[in-house]
């Protein structure tokens, strides 16, 4: 037999194979591949490992917020006691809240504390990342320093700022009773919309770091070329920021309001220390209300009702900065209009 | 060189454990020779946990201490006491009460057992056995205990809050003797406005001060929230009266009282700055303590006695119940039983220096109410006091009407001027109603 050393791959040129040479192995042919099970196929697909790598965080998810949530809008539709459970009623609670007086006063107040808060907020908290944007000395500290007012725990500043607003033992009457400008103490909390002020400023003392060390981030992602161009080309001071910087800090803007506000929406802990919802009603929020109608007056179902009625507004919230603020088409890749 | 060494700890601790066994040695046998013939015997391995409230007298709190000993040392059973402060005694109840653990027993506020009456204990046998041994239970404890025929708590103690006084000051503006009338204790806080001591009642979220001086006024002038069928009939014109008598008190008022919560009286008055308010006895052991000038100027009196001609005045009750899901129910009625034992009780009234009243009649000889004539207003007060809910039940319901300061927000709209009278009224008429549904 020939055994002709065969040039090339390719099987092309078969004419000259001979018998013996197909009988060789051949490099041509392919191996019969052995078709994968679905079971070997399902352990390397990114989805289905995505779901188990998720999976921990999801039950976590589930049992400390759906799960309470759940339960909560559930007890709204029932009388419940603490103590004992409770019947189906149906939309009993919300029909007796739409009628209270103190229900409707507790949602102006919220709505009035967390708009006029959240504003200032953001405007002196943007104010003060603009300033902490400047090259200053000791920058580190004074950043930190800024951040304080946000870490101190709430309870405490709520109890210090108690106690300046006392109405009979308050520093800032007592100073300015001294100073000659006042005669008689100051009703911090105990008159209506001294009150209001009062915890309106001490929410705003709180969280104006929160807004401001994280718009602090936003601004340190703005290219300076940009800026340098701007300045090329004349731009004033307010027309960079107009222009430049506003525009890109929108997508941060967004985040962080969001969050400032669904967090003034539900404070409890500062209205709480400071007046428990006092004077007559008049600062309590709904978180506030609910608490004192579910656990201290025992009527769970009308405490959960009113919790439950804070969802529209958040969700209102949620989507006026989700659809305001991030629409525009550059933020999602197409260009700017 | 350090003095906490180990030797010296050690000889120490033994030197108190001796003083410690010295005074107490007679306590410690009558608990002995106690917890042989009483008729609850606790369990085997029994441990129990307390929340009780936090005390307002610290001497208190060591008698109530010394007292848990004692019973730790006679019986073997264990007892852990955790505190909070009494308006938070409630909500964890409330909580264990929903999730069925927590601790064994529980000492708090009120109508705390009625919140949730299938949750406590029934302690009949022990009431009874008290109630007999010790002279009888007072009328509004009867009504406290109760939850239709059985007693589903122990009421251990009230705490009364009457009127504090300065003397001199009400003297120089011409009241030698407190008013005992509605309208001589109007001119009283006038002339004392005028001369520039006011005083004040609390007037917001404060659940002792406000619930205690609003449901005088309501009551002391003829309104009612309820009437025995728990029916609403807050909507009358003695309401009305007492809402106008609380507006004119309210303008002989220091400023700033529609903040106050429980401790703002005291501290407004131990600084002077009022001359009279409603408070428990804890202005005047403060002010023995840290005021002495303010305790000898200062007395207690009775609340002013309004159109019925019999007191009409509201005090707080702290009865013991012990939860259905505890594991020891033998421990805890024998617990129960040994602290209202005249050798248990009598030395702990006494420490609270005329705080907590008793309210089983045979304690009204305890030497602490005659030691300082200022303390003796207070013990009368389990007599003196309605129930929580008036004439109404005295359940979940009026707990709940306490609790959400129906009555408070109604004299507080309208002193403020925050609502009209019909207003006031309306609201608190219609949240009443919803509650006794």
């Amino acid at each position: 037999m020939d055994a002709r050393p065969k040039a090339g791959h390719d099987g092309g040129e078969d004419t000259e194979l001979v018998m013996a040479d197909i009988a060789l192995k051949s490099p041509g042919v392919r191996q019969p591949v052995p078709e994968a099970t679905s079971w070997q196929r399902l352990k390397v697909n990114r989805e289905w490992l995505s779901f188990w790598f998720m999976l921990p965080a999801a039950a976590f998810l589930l049992l400390f917020l759906v799960y309470p949530l759940g339960l909560g809008v559930w007890l709204s539709f029932t009388d419940a006691r603490i103590g004992r459970t409770g019947v189906f009623i149906g939309l009993e609670n919300y029909e007796w809240l739409w009628g209270d007086s103190t229900f409707w006063l507790s949602v102006f107040n919220t709505l009035l504390y967390t708009s006029v808060a959240s504003v200032i907020k953001f405007a002196v908290g943007l104010y003060l990342a603009l300033l902490l944007n400047e090259r200053l000395p000791f920058k580190a500290v004074i950043r930190a320093l800024v951040l304080i007012p946000f870490i101190v725990p709430t309870v405490l500043s709520a109890i210090a700022f108690w106690w300046l607003f006392d109405p009979q033992f308050s520093i800032i009457s007592w100073s300015l009773r001294k100073m000659g400008l006042i005669t008689v103490n100051i009703n911090f909390l105990g008159d209506f919309w001294n009150a209001r002020w009062s915890v309106i400023f001490a929410n705003i003392w709180r969280g104006i770091p929160f807004v401001a060390i994280t718009l602090l981030a936003g601004l340190q992602t703005v290219s300076p070329s940009l800026y340098e161009a701007a300045t090329i080309d004349g731009a004033t001071n307010w027309q960079r920021f107009r222009y430049i910087t506003y525009p890109l800090l929108t997508p941060i803007i967004a985040v962080v309001m969001t969050f400032s506000v669904l967090f003034t929406f539900t404070d409890f802990q500062l209205i709480w220390v400071m007046t428990r919802g006092g004077p007559v009603n008049a600062t309590h929020l709904m978180a506030t209300l609910s608490y004192q109608r579910a656990i201290l007056g025992g009527q769970l179902g009308e405490g959960a009702a009113i919790s439950t009625a804070m969802i529209p507004f958040l969700l209102a919230a949620i989507l006026v900065s989700w659809f305001g603020l991030q629409r525009r088409k550059w933020q999602q890749g197409g260009d700017n209009d | 060189m350090n003095p906490f060494t180990r030797r010296a700890l050690v000889k120490g601790g033994t030197a108190l454990g001796a003083a410690a066994a010295l005074s107490g040695p007679a306590l410690l046998d009558w608990a002995k020779a106690w917890a042989q013939n009483a008729q609850w015997k606790p369990e085997k391995d029994a441990k129990l946990s307390m929340l009780r409230w936090k005390y307002f007298v610290q001497a208190e709190d060591d008698a109530f201490v010394k007292l848990i000993n004692a019973f730790t040392q006679a019986t073997g059973v264990k007892v852990d006491i955790s505190r909070e402060s009494y308006e938070d005694v409630q909500p964890k109840a409330s909580v264990a009460a929903n999730t069925g653990t927590g601790p064994d027993l529980f000492w708090g506020l009120y109508s705390l057992p009625h919140l949730f009456p299938q949750k406590c204990m029934n302690v009949t046998d022990v009431a009874e056995y008290l109630g007999k041994k010790y002279g009888g239970w007072v009328e509004s404890a009867v009504k406290y205990g109760h939850d239709g025929n059985k007693w589903i708590c122990v009421p251990i103690c009230y705490s009364g809050a009457l009127m504090n006084y300065r003397l001199e000051a009400s003297k120089k503006a011409g009241f030698s003797k407190f008013p005992d009338k509605l309208d001589a204790f109007l001119e009283y806080t006038k002339a004392m406005k005028a001369q520039g001591t006011p005083g004040g009642f609390a007037l917001g979220h404060a659940s002792g001060d406000a619930n205690s001086w609003v449901h005088w006024c309501l009551w002391s002038n003829g309104g009612e929230s309820v009437d025995k069928d728990d029916k609403v009939i807050i909507n009358s014109p003695e309401t009305a009266k007492a809402l106008d008598y609380a507006k004119a008190l309210y303008g002989n008022m220091i400023q700033g009282t529609a903040a106050w919560n429980d401790s703002s009286n005291n501290k407004a008055f131990l600084a002077g700055e009022i001359s009279w308010t409603n408070n428990g006895i804890s202005i005047y052991v403060a002010a023995q303590n840290s005021a002495k000038q303010i305790a000898e100027d200062m007395d207690h009196a009775y609340f002013p006695v309004g159109v019925s001609g019999k007191p009409t005045e509201l005090h707080l009750m702290y009865p013991i119940l012990a939860m259905t899901y505890t594991k020891y129910p033998q421990a805890c009625k024998a617990l129960m039983a040994f602290m209202l034992e005249a050798d248990n009780f009598n030395p702990w009234i006494q420490s609270a220096k005329g705080y907590l009243t008793h309210c089983l009649n045979a304690y009204d000889s305890n030497p602490v109410w005659t030691a300082d004539p200022k303390a003796t207003p207070f013990r009368d007060v389990a007599k003196r006091t309605r129930t929580a809910g008036g004439l109404g039940s005295v359940g979940e319901k009026a707990a709940t009407a306490i609790a959400d300061f129906v009555i408070v927000d109604m004299f507080a709209n309208y002193c403020t001027g925050r609502e009209d009278a019909k207003g006031s009224i309306a609201i608190a008429e219609r949240q009443l109603k919803r509650i006794y549904r």
